[in-house]
Parts: structure tokens; C-alpha cells; sequence
């Protein structure tokens, strides 16, 4: 097979360009996608990935660059035009509607008409139904979107992109949330694809799978384009290499702790049909990983131990003392900290300063008589601006005007003000630059040796390793693994993750 | 298609041992939509048995039409509405239009009695699009909240009504008989103004259901996001809803005209809030992405019945206002009451499928 095929590439950019206010989101980067062939796009998070598969898709529109399709420059005015030109896209997060059948879901925007321009609803039906059988899975087409698994909306996704007359298959992490069965047969139906000249971009972060399922590869980082190489001429350790920018062992500063006393306790914890029977210990000086696929119920776990939502059985102990239900303030109370992972809407008020939203977790200890003292607020916020060396102008700033690195050590300061014995992070470095998330990493492990519990809830398997004494592993919705750190390995945890592990 | 259909086969044939998810969750929720306009009719016909039992005149055919010609200016402003609604938007300003089209339509019948009726009718249609186009610009396209809008349009409209009324009241006896005639004519022993109201209902509810603009409202109102990625022109649909609701609000102004005939700058006032209140009680979410005209149209008809029962059964007429709240709110808690039934049921099923 010769190095670049003689057609001009199906869907190509050319040095585009793509900034979000100051913020500099892709730097004239490159990349082309040939019919029959897969290719990857690879970079951590934040590298960039994601708005390129939106300029891709015609949803942004770039700064400077050309989008050329079959060697000839287009311009994407909106997700139709892509759409026309034989784009489909599979999200990360699906995109469905949720009050409307799946058969509705595949073809909203293109339905098949019948006489007067009314919508053919069993010919829809037939295809849908088709489109499933094709799959391999059953899924009634008539059933609303609603209360579908993350998996069965992720498949009627991949059912809407078959739909289409698709020259180009852009993924964008479709894997994140499958088990290993459903990752053979989505891999199954790409190689169909491709073999009959599609052209596919597949973005993930499972090495192993662009390994097994792409002939090229290209590199982001920092929204800059590192590298375009051929995926036979290079090692996994290449890739990372690549994507980190350094060797991967120097981004973890993990320190050794003795753990001490059991800080928290969670017992046979059960929300119906979200988690059951989640039983586990995390002692004072030790990091616990909580990992496990998007949709297994990490962050549903943190928010019922948190009290955010009300458990339907089991208990928390904080200290060896019964933690009230359904009471965020009773487990502020009791020294639990959480850090949500959805910062810009969980985490912090945008539009309030960094001040504010430092003490917003400490007002009491702000307060002089019925007031806030502004005085006592600024010195809180400066005092641990400056420890978790925060990079900012002013305190008054609004936080929305920092980086995202920078927001999420506003997030720590304000927790970390008030002194927790037990700090739960959900997904602590998503979305932060490479040199914050290793200072996140210090500080997480220069917290646990001071003697907080730290409960760890991350995707990235490198960030779980390198971390984390113990790796709970966590799969629909059931605490499936508790790995030492001796034996925990990137095999290990996805087995167990993907319910492959012993249970 | 059918390339595609046996190109897939191979990897359906090897994977047919997947495990089949059975399908629930279809037969539970529809039982729960049915439900849901279902109800309203069981709360009709309990409202008319016992009102009736109390007062047998409550059923005469007199009063039965009295129901409907109240019931069918504000069952079509329901249609309009249901229409914003559906796309996570509402139409505050639709009282206004009524106003506006009703005073105007009178005023050029009672000024050039020669213009024919129709052409009347259709003046008021247009105009009452012209406002629900306003509308539309200022949300789909300004982006302005439409609760924001339409409020401001709702007194921007009257205003206008007011200046352009200078005070004026037309009379019934300065309009054209044949006009006012058509506000309390009867086809087949039912008012002609209710027939209206049904020729749009069902014209209205074939068309959200069968034809794609109509599934487009629904899925701009259900994820607007994904309404976007899936190509949907969002803004042209939601500038179309708000100007289908204001042309209908145009069509009731004329119906106002022709049954009350005597109008000033003040008709209507206050009548957007009954709109909304019969949409809610209709089981149109008011988060936009589910409900029909038709639980819209049955809304209208309940609210107006019980305000005609309250009268028959003597209630004071100022804890009417009070009861009709109490039924709002019952309709409102029993839709959550469900909402919240069904994902828990849902959520079950997913887990029971997972375990």
C-alpha cells in the first residue's frame, strides 16, 4: 500500500486556527482523512481535540484556515452544511431527545416522507429497526430516548451516523462509556465502514484501541500539532510521548503515606438504579482512586456521600460518627470536603471574584457580627492564592477570566480553607493544562501526607496509577475491585472496569 | 439503503447472541401520556356529573354552548401557545394581540362598512403575525429571553392599542350584522366559533405530528443542543412558533369582534394567563419538548367548565379565582407527581437490564 494514497483527501484542514477570547484553543493545525481509512486524533485533554472535531462538524467556524472537501476549500455555516457534505459525527456525550423515540432520534432533520410532506412513520420504523438488526442489538425503536443506558444512547448515535449517507465518521470518544462487547461491535461496524470507503476520524484516549483500529495518527497539544505519523512506524511509549510532551513517569509526585485512622467510612450504600451495595474505607493519609467507565456511577456515589443526594440505603461515617443523610451541610460539618467535577457549573460562580468564591465555602469564619468583612474574605483568599500559587492579577477578578487550570485551584482553595480530614475530587485535572496537573497531583499527594483522606474519582488511568494507594474500580454501578497499588496496572483496572475482572 | 442493510449483516450474524434489552419503558410511558389527556377528559365528565346532579340546567344544551363559545377564544390562544411552548419558550403577549386585532378589525368594519368580512378576518390574521413575528425576531434571533420579550411586547402592544384606540369604544351597533351574526351562528347546532377553534386543532395537530417542522418544535424544545448538531434550523422554527402563535391570536381578536361586539382598548386584558394555566393543565411541559394541542384545547375547555360550574353551584365569584389557582397548581403537581413516577421507573428497568 503506498504512503498517501493519489486522491486528494475526503475532508481536510489546512493550518486552522481557533481562539475562544484570549484563550487559544487550536494553532494552525493540519489534517487530512482519507476515504478507506481510519485515523486517530490523539492529545490529552484540553489539547484541542474537541474543537477541531467541532470545526470538523460545522459547528464552530475557524479563525483562519481552510476546510477543504475532496482538495477543494468549503465553509461550514452550521452543523447542516457539514451534514450535506456527508459528515456525521459521533459525540462524546450523545445528543439525544430525550422526549422522543429513538426511531425519531436517528432521523430528526431527514425524515422519510410519505404523500402531502407527512413524515412516513413506518418506513422510519423499518429502517430504524434495520439499522438495529445491522447492529446487532435490539433496541425498540419505538422506546422515547429517555431512560435509555449510556450505551443504548450511544448505539442509536452510532445508528443515526450509519443513517446518514456518511463519507466521513468522526468519533469523538465514542468508547468512553462502552463495555468490551460493546467496543468490538462498534469497531466491528467502523471496519464495515471503512472497508466501503469511509473515511473515519476516531479521537480516544485508549491507546490500544487506535492502535488496533487506525493506519495514522495525529498529535495535538496545547492546540498545536505535533506530530502526523503512520501508526505502524511507532510504539505506544511514542504516543504518549508525543501527547505529554515529556516522559510520562515525571508527571506524578506521588509520596509515601502510613495510613492512619479509617476517616471515611461508606456502608452497603445503595441508590436505586444508579449504585448498589457500595461498601468501602478510606483511611487519613491515603489517596483511594475511584475509577471506573463514564456512566458507572463515581460521581453519583461522591454526591450521595456528600449528601447531595439522598440515599436510598446504607450509611457514611465521617470519624467513626454517623453522617445525617441528604445534608451537604452536615457533612461540610463533619470535615468533608467535595470538588465537583463540572467546575464552571458545580464548582464556582463565573461572574463572582476570586475572593468571594474562595470564602464562599467559609462564610462563618468571614464573618464579624452580622457581616462579612471583606478584610477577613481577601486575606482568606490571598493567603491561599498564594499556597497553591495561583497565577491571577487581581483577587477581585471574576474567576471566568482564569484559566482552566487556574479555576480549578480556586476550587481546591476554597475547600482546602476550611480544613477538610476527608477532600473527595471528582476528575481533579479534566480539562487543565499538563504543568497544573501535576501541581494538582503534589498538592493532592502533600495533602494526603499531612494526614486528609483522599478520595479520587478520575478517568485517566495514568492519573489512577500514578497517584493512588488503592484503585476502587467501579462498574454499573457496583463496587467491582479494590486493587492495592502494587497490583494495580492499566489491565487490571479497565478489566474490572469494563466487567471483565473477577468480581 | 439496502447497500447498507446487507453490507451490516455479516456483524449482526456474529453478534446475535448480544443480549436483547426487552422493551418497557415504550409501553409504560405511553400508558403515561395517555394518561395524561385522559385525565383531563375524567376530570370533565366528573365535573359535569356532579355539577349536573346539583344543578341539571348545568347540562342543558344552552349552557353546554355557552361552555364552548367561552372555551374557544382561549382554546385557540392555547394552540398558539402550546406551539411556544413545546420549543421551551412561552408567549406572554398573545392577550395583547387579541386587543390589537380586535380593536383594529372593528374599527375598520364599523368605519368602511363596505369591506367584506373575510378580508377582515384576514387583516386581523396578518396583523396579529406581524406582532408574533416581533416576537420571534426578538427571541430567536436577539436572543432575548422570551419570558423578557414577550412581557415587554405584552404592555409594547397595548400600549399601542391605547394610542391608536385614543379612548374610542366600538359598539356592536356600529358593526355590520353579517359580522356579528358569524359570532353566535350555528353549524349543526354547534357555534360556529367553537368550529373554528376545532378546524385549527386539528389542523394544528396533524401537523405537529406528521409533518417534520412539527417534530423539529419538539426537538428544539427537548435538547436544544443536540437540536443544533442534529441541523435543525432552531431559530427560523422558533421564529415561525412565535409567529403561528401571534397569527392565531390575530384570528381570536376577530372572534372576540364578532361575539362580544363591543370593543375597546382594553380587551382581553389578563386573558395570557388563562392561556398558560389551560397549556399547564393541558400536560404541555412547560420545559418545552412534550405535550399536544389537543390536551392544550381540553385544558381550555375544563378551565372554562369549571368557571361555569363555580357560577351554577353559587361559589362566590372571588373564590373562583382562588380555586382555579388550587387546579393549576393540582395540574402541576400531578404532572411532577408523574414525571418523577417515571424516571424511576425508567431507572429501574435500566438497572434491572445492567444487573
Amino acid at each position: 500500500m503506498p504512503d498517501r494514497p493519489p486522491v486528494p483527501p475526503v475532508l481536510a484542514l489546512h493550518r486552522v486556527s481557533k481562539s475562544f477570547g484570549a484563550v487559544r484553543a487550536l494553532h494552525e493545525v493540519s489534517l487530512e482523512l482519507f476515504a478507506g481509512e481510519a485515523h486517530a486524533l490523539a492529545g490529552e485533554n484540553g489539547a484541542g481535540k474537541s474543537t477541531l472535531v467541532k470545526i470538523l462538524s460545522g459547528l464552530h467556524r475557524p479563525d483562519a484556515g481552510r476546510i477543504l472537501l475532496d482538495g477543494e476549500p468549503a465553509e461550514f455555516h452550521g452543523p447542516a452544511d457539514a451534514q450535506r457534505a456527508g459528515v456525521a459525527v459521533i459525540y462524546q456525550e450523545p445528543t439525544l431527545f430525550p422526549d422522543l423515540s429513538v426511531t425519531e432520534n436517528i432521523f430528526m432533520g431527514r425524515q422519510p416522507r410519505a404523500r402531502f410532506g407527512r413524515i412516513d412513520r413506518p418506513a422510519a420504523r423499518r429502517r430504524a429497526a434495520a439499522l438495529f438488526a445491522g447492529l446487532g442489538v435490539q433496541l425498540d425503536p419505538d422506546q422515547p430516548a429517555r431512560g435509555l443506558s449510556i450505551a443504548d444512547q450511544q448505539l442509536v448515535e452510532i445508528a443515526k451516523a450509519l443513517s446518514r449517507d456518511a463519507r466521513v465518521l468522526i468519533m469523538d470518544e465514542p468508547t468512553a462509556a462502552l463495555s468490551g462487547n460493546e467496543v468490538a461491535r462498534l469497531f466491528g461496524v467502523v471496519e464495515a465502514l471503512r472497508a466501503r470507503g469511509c473515511a473515519v476520524l476516531f479521537v480516544s484516549h485508549r491507546l490500544e484501541e487506535i492502535f488496533e483500529l487506525c493506519r495514522r495518527v495525529t498529535t495535538l497539544r496545547d492546540g498545536a500539532f505535533v506530530s502526523g505519523d503512520l501508526i505502524a512506524d511507532m510504539t505506544p511509549d511514542d504516543l504518549v510521548r508525543r501527547m505529554v510532551g515529556r516522559e510520562p513517569e515525571a508527571l506524578f509526585p506521588k509520596l509515601d503515606t502510613v495510613p492512619g485512622q479509617v476517616a471515611l467510612a461508606v456502608r452497603r450504600l445503595t441508590r436505586e438504579g444508579v449504585f448498589t451495595d457500595v461498601s468501602f474505607e478510606v483511611r487519613a493519609g491515603e489517596v483511594v482512586a475511584l475509577a471506573g467507565l463514564v456512566g458507572a456511577g463515581r460521581s453519583e456515589v461522591a454526591r450521595a456521600v456528600f449528601g447531595v443526594d439522598r440515599p436510598d440505603a446504607g450509611r457514611v461515617e465521617v470519624g467513626g460518627r454517623r453522617l445525617r443523610p441528604a445534608s451537604p451541610s452536615a457533612a461540610m460539618a463533619a470535615g468533608l470536603a467535595l470538588v465537583p467535577e463540572d467546575r464552571r457549573q458545580q464548582g464556582l460562580i463565573m461572574d463572582l471574584s476570586i475572593e468571594r468564591n474562595i470564602a464562599l465555602a467559609g462564610l462563618p469564619a468571614v464573618r464579624r457580627g452580622p457581616l462579612i468583612s471583606r478584610a477577613a474574605e481577601r486575606a482568606r483568599a490571598h493567603d491561599w492564592a498564594v499556597r497553591l500559587r495561583l497565577k491571577f492579577a487581581r483577587l477581585a477578578d471574576p474567576v471566568g477570566v482564569l484559566s482552566g487550570g487556574n479555576q480549578q485551584k480556586v476550587v481546591l482553595a476554597k475547600w482546602l480553607a476550611r480544613k477538610p480530614s476527608v477532600l473527595i475530587v471528582d476528575e481533579p485535572t479534566r480539562g487543565i493544562d499538563v504543568g497544573t496537573k501535576a501541581e494538582v497531583h503534589r498538592l493532592l499527594s502533600e495533602l494526603a501526607a499531612g494526614g486528609v483522606a483522599v478520595l479520587m474519582i478520575s478517568s485517566e488511568l495514568p492519573e489512577v496509577l500514578g497517584m493512588a494507594d488503592r484503585v476502587l474500580v467501579m462498574h454499573e454501578g457496583r463496587l467491582v475491585a479494590d486493587i492495592p497499588r502494587a497490583e494495580a496496572t492499566e489491565e487490571s483496572v479497565m478489566a474490572a472496569a469494563t466487567g471483565r475482572g473477577a468480581a | 439503503m439496502s447497500g447498507r442493510e446487507t453490507g451490516l449483516a455479516a456483524p449482526a450474524a456474529e453478534s446475535a447472541a448480544a443480549p436483547a434489552p426487552p422493551p418497557r419503558g415504550d409501553r409504560l410511558v405511553s400508558r403515561v401520556a395517555r394518561v395524561r389527556e385522559l385525565g383531563i377528559v375524567v376530570a370533565l365528565v366528573l365535573l359535569f356529573a356532579v355539577t349536573g346532579a346539583v344543578n341539571p340546567g348545568f347540562l342543558s344544551p344552552d349552557s353546554l354552548r355557552d361552555i364552548l363559545l367561552n372555551s374557544s377564544i382561549v382554546a385557540v390562544l392555547a394552540i398558539g401557545q402550546t406551539l411556544v411552548v413545546i420549543t421551551r419558550n412561552v408567549d406572554l403577549s398573545v392577550s395583547s394581540v387579541v386587543g390589537l386585532s380586535a380593536f383594529g378589525g372593528a374599527l375598520v368594519l364599523a368605519d368602511h362598512p363596505g369591506v367584506p368580512a373575510p378580508l377582515v378576518i384576514a387583516g386581523c390574521v396578518l396583523l396579529g403575525a406581524l406582532c408574533g413575528a416581533v416576537n420571534g425576531l426578538l427571541v430567536g434571533v436577539a436572543a432575548v429571553p422570551a419570558l423578557v420579550a414577550t412581557l415587554g411586547t405584552l404592555y409594547a402592544f397595548r400600549g399601542v392599542d391605547y394610542a391608536w384606540a385614543g379612548g374610542r369604544q366600538v359598539n356592536a351597533a356600529d358593526m355590520p350584522e353579517g359580522f356579528l351574526a358569524l359570532g353566535s351562528a350555528s353549524v349543526l347546532g354547534l357555534p360556529l366559533l367553537a368550529l373554528v377553534a376545532l378546524a385549527v386543532l386539528l389542523a394544528v395537530g396533524w401537523a405537529l405530528r406528521n409533518l417534520p417542522p412539527g417534530r423539529e418544535l419538539y426537538a428544539i424544545g427537548s435538547n436544544p443542543e443536540a437540536a443544533v448538531l442534529a441541523g435543525i434550523r432552531v431559530r427560523r422554527r422558533v421564529v415561525a412558533a412565535f409567529v403561528a402563535s401571534g397569527a392565531l391570536a390575530g384570528l381570536a381578536g376577530a372572534m372576540w369582534a364578532a361575539r362580544f361586539g363591543t370593543v375597546d382598548a382594553t380587551v382581553a386584558t389578563g386573558k395570557e394567563l388563562d392561556v398558560i394555566a389551560a397549556v399547564v393543565v393541558g400536560g404541555v411541559a412547560i420545559f418545552g419538548g412534550s405535550g399536544t394541542v389537543y390536551g392544550a384545547v381540553l385544558g381550555a375547555v375544563l378551565l372554562a367548565s369549571i368557571s361555569s360550574a363555580l357560577a351554577v353551584l353559587r361559589v362566590d365569584a372571588l373564590a373562583q379565582t382562588a380555586i382555579n389557582g388550587a387546579l393549576i397548581i393540582t395540574a402541576i403537581v400531578l404532572d411532577r407527581v408523574l414525571a418523577l413516577r417515571v424516571a424511576a421507573a425508567l431507572r429501574r428497568r435500566r438497572y434491572r437490564d445492567a444487573a
